[in-house]
Parts: C-alpha cells; sequence; structure tokens
C-alpha cells in the first residue's frame, strides 16, 4: 500500500512511556524517518501495546490490547517503535497473546513481519546514515534486554552514532547487562530492582562518559533516575535524539 | 523444601542486606561467568554442541516410557536393584528403608540436588542414621546446618575466612590458615575415615545410560567414587529425565555440562558405575540399588514445561541471572534457586506457595542465552504468571492496577484525559526536571529519581503541531 509517492507509508508507534514522559523521543523518531524518505502517520488513538499486562500473566487483557494496536496499524505498510522491548511485544509476543484466536493470529503474524524497531528500520530496511551531525561529548551505550536478544539490536545504533563528529562512545562493560527495570518488575521487587540498577549506574559512571545513550526510555528512567539519585553529572538521552540532531536539547530529567 | 515463617520479599530484603553475602556470590558466579566465556570462546562449535544437546533431551523426553524400560532391563540385569518412586516421600522411604535393612548407621552422601529435593538429609536424621556429606562444599553446608545456596556450588554464599572459621570451630584439626589448600587438608582430615566406615554410599547421577543400564557421576573431587566404592551398599537417587540413550549421548552433554557449570574442558573424575562388584572384581559395593524419581517430571510433561526436562544443572542461569547475583540462593526458598529454580519449584512445591518466584525477574533473557540446552526459561516463567493469573493468585492490588490500566488503554477517548490529567499532576511534585517523591509512586521513588514528563504528552504535542501545520488533513 505505498503512497503514489513511492514513499512507505509508515506507521509511528510511540509508546506509553514516550507518549507521558519524553515526547522528544516521538519527535525524533518523526524527523529520522521522514530524513530516511518515509511518509510518516501518527495514529492519533495509539495508547500502549499491553506489555505490562502480558509480563504480570494479564494475557487475556494484553490480548485485547494487541487486537486493538493490529487494526489501528495493520493499513500501514512499516509500524516503527521506537523500543526494542515494544517492538519485541509486537514482533515475537502478540502471536503467543493472540495464540488461541484463529481469527487474529494470521493479523498478528502479519503485523510481526512489518514491524520494527526504529534503528533497525532506519539501518536494515532504509540504508539510512544521518549526515552533518556534531555533538562533542563523550558518551556510553547501554543495550537493553529486550532489544538486543529478541530482536538482534546491537550494532545498529553504533553504526547510527559513529556518524556523529564529535562523538566519542566509550564501551560500557556489562553492556549487555539488564539494568533492573523489567517494566513491572521495578516496583513489584523494588529493593531487588534497586541493588541491579545501582550497580548499572555504577558502572556508567565508571566509564567517565558523559552521556548514556539507549534504544528503550524504561531502562534510561531507570538508570537515569538513579544516576540522579546518587548525585552523578551523566545525563542520559535515548540514541535517536542524538542521531535526530537533539542533542543538545534538555537530558532526561532536565527541564527545556 | 519451602523454608517456613518467611516470605520471598523478606528473605530476599535480609540477603541485599548482607554485603559479605554479595561479595561471596561475585567471587565464585563471577569468577564462572568469566570462566564460562573464555570455555565456550575457545569451542567454536559450542552452537552446533547445544543444538545436539536439546535433540538429545527431547527425544529422550518424548520417548521417555522407551528409554525408562530399557535402562530398567539393562540396569537389572547388571545385577542392580531398580526402584520407582513417585513422590519425593516415596523416594526418601525407599532409600531409609534400604539403609534400615543392612543396619546401616552411618551413610556418606555424594552431592546430589534431587537428595535435596526429596528431602532425603531431613529422612536420614529423622531415620537416626549418620549423614556424611563428602562434596566439600556440602560438607561446609552440612556443620553450618544450612541449605545449599547453588546447584552446582552449594557454599557458594560463605567467603572462604567464613569457612575457615567454621573449621577451626568445628573439625578436631581445625586448619593452619584461611588458605584453600589448607581449609581442604582439614576437611580431608575429617572426612577420611569416615569414607572409609561407612555402610552405605549415596550418590546421585549426572546421566542415566538407556543402553547399559550404567549410572554416570562427575565430580571435581573424586569423593562421588570415594563415597560409592568402599561401602557395602550403593544407593543412586535420580530424576528420570537424567536418561540418556547411550554413551555417546552422555559425552555429547558432557562436553556442554562441564564448560557451562566451571569453564573446564572436563570435569576430574568422570565415573560410570554398572552393576554391584562381580566376581573377581578388585572393588565396588555388594549392592547396587537405583531409585528413579518422578516427584512431578510427567506432570511437568503434561502441562506444558516438557522443555524443562532439558535441565542438565549446569547452573549458567543463576551465574548470569541479575536477581540471583543481588539475593543469592536461600532467597529462594526452595531447593533449586535462579531462573531454572523459578521454574521448576512452582511445578514442585506448588504455585500458590512460590507465586512470587516466575514473578521475580525482569524477562531480560540472559539465562535463555546461556542455557546449553535452549531452555526457553523467560517464556516457561511467564507462563507460571498467566497461571498465577488465571488461578487468581496475584494480589489484588496488582490485579486492580493492571485492570484500570488496561482499561483506560483500551479506551482511546478516557486515555488522552488520563495521560493529560497525569502530566499536569506529575509535574506538581517535580523539582528541577525530577520528581523526587509523589503519593503512589513509592516503589520507584523509594529508591530512584522520576523524570518529570514533559509539558504535554506525544500526542498532544503532535496533534498541536499539525493544527499548526499549513495544508494539512489530519490523521
Amino acid at each position: 500500500m505505498e503512497k503514489q509517492s513511492g514513499k512507505p507509508r509508515v506507521g509511528l508507534f510511540a509508546t506509553c512511556l514516550v507518549d507521558l514522559s519524553r515526547p522528544q523521543v516521538g519527535f525524533a523518531a518523526l524527523r529520522l524517518l521522514e530524513d530516511a524518505g518515509c511518509s510518516v502517520e501518527v495514529p492519533l488513538d495509539q495508547t500502549c501495546c499491553g506489555q505490562p499486562a502480558f509480563n504480570s500473566g494479564a494475557t487475556g487483557q494484553a490480548a485485547e490490547l494487541a487486537r486493538q494496536l493490529i487494526r489501528q496499524f495493520e493499513p500501514f505498510d512499516h509500524v516503527v517503535v521506537p523500543s526494542g522491548s515494544c517492538a519485541a511485544m509486537i514482533k515475537v509476543h502478540y502471536v503467543e497473546a493472540l495464540a488461541d484466536d484463529p481469527a487474529w493470529l494470521p493479523r498478528a503474524e502479519a503485523l510481526a513481519a512489518k514491524t520494527w524497531e526504529l534503528m533497525s528500520f532506519l539501518v536494515d530496511v532504509r540504508g539510512y546514515r544521518p549526515t552533518g551531525l556534531v555533538l562533542e561529548t563523550t558518551a556510553t551505550y547501554h543495550d537493553s534486554c529486550s532489544g538486543l536478544r529478541e530482536l538482534g539490536i546491537s550494532r545498529q545504533p553504533r553504526d547510527l552514532l559513529a556518524a556523529v563528529e564529535g562523538l566519542e562512545l566509550r564501551p560500557l562493560p556489562g553492556n549487555d547487562v539488564c539494568c533492573g527495570f523489567g517494566g513491572t518488575f521495578c516496583v513489584k521487587y523494588a529493593a531487588i530492582s534497586n541493588a541491579i540498577v545501582g550497580e548499572k549506574a555504577a558502572a556508567v559512571e565508571a566509564t567517565g562518559a558523559r552521556l548514556l545513550l539507549g534504544g528503550d526510555l524504561g531502562c534510561l528512567m531507570n538508570t537515569a533516575g538513579k544516576l540522579s539519585r546518587e548525585g552523578s553529572s551523566v545525563r542520559a538521552m535515548h540514541a535517536a535524539e542524538v542521531i535526530a540532531g537533539m542533542g543538545k536539547g534538555p537530558a532526561i530529567g532536565e527541564e527545556g | 523444601m519451602q523454608a517456613a515463617g518467611s516470605s520471598f520479599k523478606s528473605r530476599a530484603g535480609a540477603a541485599l542486606a548482607d554485603a559479605t553475602l554479595k561479595s561471596a556470590i561475585d567471587r565464585t558466579a563471577g569468577n564462572a561467568e568469566t570462566k564460562r566465556a573464555a570455555a565456550v570462546g575457545e569451542f567454536p562449535q559450542f552452537d552446533e554442541a547445544r543444538k545436539l544437546g536439546r535433540r538429545i533431551k527431547d527425544h529422550v523426553i518424548v520417548h521417555l516410557e522407551h528409554y525408562l524400560i530399557e535402562f530398567e532391563r539393562n540396569a537389572l540385569r547388571s545385577g542392580a536393584k531398580v526402584h520407582w518412586a513417585r513422590t519425593s516421600e516415596e523416594a526418601s522411604r525407599i532409600v531409609v528403608e534400604i539403609c534400615r535393612s543392612a543396619g546401616a548407621k552411618r551413610v556418606t552422601r555424594s552431592k546430589s540436588m534431587l537428595g535435596e529435593e526429596i528431602g532425603l538429609p531431613h529422612a536420614l536424621e529423622a531415620a537416626g542414621i549418620e549423614r556424611v556429606e563428602t562434596d566439600l562444599a556440602e560438607h561446609i553446608v552440612q556443620l553450618a546446618g544450612e541449605t545449599p545456596s547453588h546447584i552446582v556450588w552449594p557454599a557458594m554464599h560463605k567467603t572462604r575466612e567464613q569457612v575457615a572459621s567454621l573449621f577451626n570451630e568445628k573439625h578436631a584439626s581445625p586448619p593452619a590458615s584461611e588458605s584453600i589448600p589448607d581449609l581442604v587438608h582439614s576437611a580431608r582430615q575429617d572426612l577420611r575415615q569416615k569414607f572409609l566406615t561407612a555402610d552405605v554410599g549415596i550418590s546421585g547421577a549426572n546421566f542415566l545410560i538407556a543402553d547399559t543400564g550404567a549410572v554416570c557421576t562427575v565430580t571435581n573431587e573424586g569423593n562421588a567414587e570415594l563415597t560409592t566404592t568402599p561401602p557395602r551398599i550403593h544407593i543412586v537417587t535420580a530424576g528420570i529425565e537424567k536418561l540418556v540413550p547411550s554413551i555417546d549421548h552422555a559425552f555429547a552433554l558432557l562436553r556442554l555440562l562441564v564448560r557451562s557449570a566451571t569453564g573446564g574442558d572436563f570435569t576430574q573424575y568422570t565415573t560410570f558405575h554398572c552393576g554391584p562388584k562381580r566376581p573377581g572384581d578388585a572393588d565396588g559395593p555388594e549392592e547396587f540399588h537405583i531409585v528413579l524419581v518422578d516427584n512431578g517430571r510427567t506432570r511437568m510433561l503434561a502441562e506444558g514445561l516438557a522443555a524443562m526436562l532439558r535441565c542438565i544443572r549446569c547452573g549458567a542461569c543463576m551465574n548470569h541471572c541479575v536477581v540471583y547475583r543481588q539475593i543469592g540462593g536461600h532467597a529462594y526458598g526452595a531447593t533449586y534457586p535462579g531462573p531454572m529454580g523459578s521454574v521448576l519449584t512452582p511445578a514442585i512445591d506448588g504455585l500458590a506457595n512460590s507465586r512470587d518466584l516466575p514473578n521475580a525477574c525482569t524477562l531480560n533473557g540472559k539465562c535463555a542465552e546461556v542455557c546449553p540446552v535452549e531452555i526457553p526459561l523467560p517464556t516457561l516463567l511467564r507462563g507460571w504468571r498467566d497461571r498465577s493469573w488465571k488461578e487468581g493468585l496475584e494480589p489484588l492490588t496488582v490485579r486492580t492496577g493492571i485492570g484500570i490500566w488496561a482499561y483506560f488503554a483500551r479506551h482511546p477517548f478516557f486515555y488522552r484525559l488520563a495521560t493529560a490529567v497525569a502530566v499536569h499532576w506529575m509535574r506538581l511534585f517535580r523539582k528541577g526536571g525530577w520528581i523526587a517523591w509523589m503519593p503512589l509512586a513509592g516503589g520507584w521513588t523509594q529508591h530512584r529519581d522520576f523524570p518529570a514528563p514533559q509539558r504535554a504528552t506525544f500526542i498532544a504535542a503532535y496533534k498541536a503541531m499539525r493544527k499548526g501545520a499549513p495544508n494539512d488533513n489530519g490523521t
């Protein structure tokens, strides 16, 4: 269903966390997708992918939200999500949530096939490489678990960040170790989550980098929130913001 | 083997407050993690080996009945006696009765998690039989009056310094120093005579070889051999999932087990026990008993947990688990801790007693990544959550919270109103760009700051932007 312009028609699913907490990430995604030659639409009735329900065991409620999102997004050529875990919910877990629903299972499979995490879409589908970007700082990158293990996202954000002039990306020891967010886990088992994110924050701090980057707002809010509580001066941003040229704007927890 | 009288959260809280515990866990598990990575790195066919290991286990699980019968036939032919136990109580009773009818006063035991699962240490004590744990770490745990905190390193929760002071207190010949050779020497002095005077030796099994009826054990200390050879009677307790068709299959799995557990290429001792002492044999037990234990395993097959029966008990999942690394094994309150334990425990002890375990996991997937037989642990853990929800075991607060949130998420108009209100409300509590405290958000703000939302939601800001844009027909 391509537009006459030949541009692929992309539905942007911003995710509930971006919608509520950091719209900037949504606007960064919009800018990047348009720059990568897509015609982008934002269905205005979108809410949440249903992951909190699914991971709490409320599979029936997750299935209802899955049907809603499938209905909203199936007209597009591609569905793009600026989060590895929400993209994996649609791409990997909708077929599990709707496994017992023969009417919806094929629709879930069809949507899964055209759903992408933002950076993977930009690199793997569009062959996109940003130009003219400058950001003089040192950064480190945390690989969020769902994106890394369920979608194989690791090289793509680094490829995109490599195009930013002046940005020194320092390796983060334990970059593939969970930050302790885990969705509702972080409040259900707050003390354990705190101990895990404490180690993550210390590892980030030890790199000496001034900016923490990642591809999932949940993990970033968790780690940035811990860094802030510990009095660290390390700032945190979604990598899409830097790649969209918004890296000089306010970081997570900074007033804009 | 549920620890009585305390909740998962209180045990976890106590563990989190114990800095010595954390450093003990990090020393051993961190070391295991590094060594495993090196071993896998030096074994380029590791992925193929994993696929093969998985195929072997899956094949046996599908044909369990066939291999059980074949194993029993060949074990009987070798002169062994084979016993079948449906439950942990039955299994323990069988072992205790063999000991009693032999008039056994002292038994030696080589580390076996299945023995812990069926409550054998307790059953032997209740029967008035002296139990001597011969694995060094199990010996430590026994001296301290504890239970294992890890399936490969039962005393992972103890530092070397703590072990030294325990040996000083309990051994007749205390260690000369806190060095590992001196600690081992002290334990050897304590254990050696007991090895030679035990009436019965009890071991577990790493593999049951169907086509010969042999039982394979692996250790790094040689204690399994000393446990099973000198006494008159050798009893093996083994879960029925330990079956493999032949010795070749055992070796295919050993390549995975050892690298995943300790990062070694091979264990120091790999022994195949086949039947009792035959005429002309230099040594070996006069009686050889094998107790095959179900204890929930066939039920797991029926309940969609067949993949869990692949588990070869290497412990890699717990070494790599962020939750285990923070709270250690005892906090789980069960025989098997960590990710594999959180799948097994609800099957063994019942979900109502253990619903916290599958929930206390971030579903980050690292455990499945390192599992040598590709068990989809996060999927199985989520499966328990699903069941817990369906059976009404999830707390009312969680059910209500998810219910209210899902109602709004299913009604976009109300969702937009609610998020707009939430943004304004949350911004009331901000200091700078952060919220350090907010009603109903204690789970988060007790430990970390929450970033104050920007002025409007993305959808509201996007709508406003589109309204301002010329030639727009909206979306």
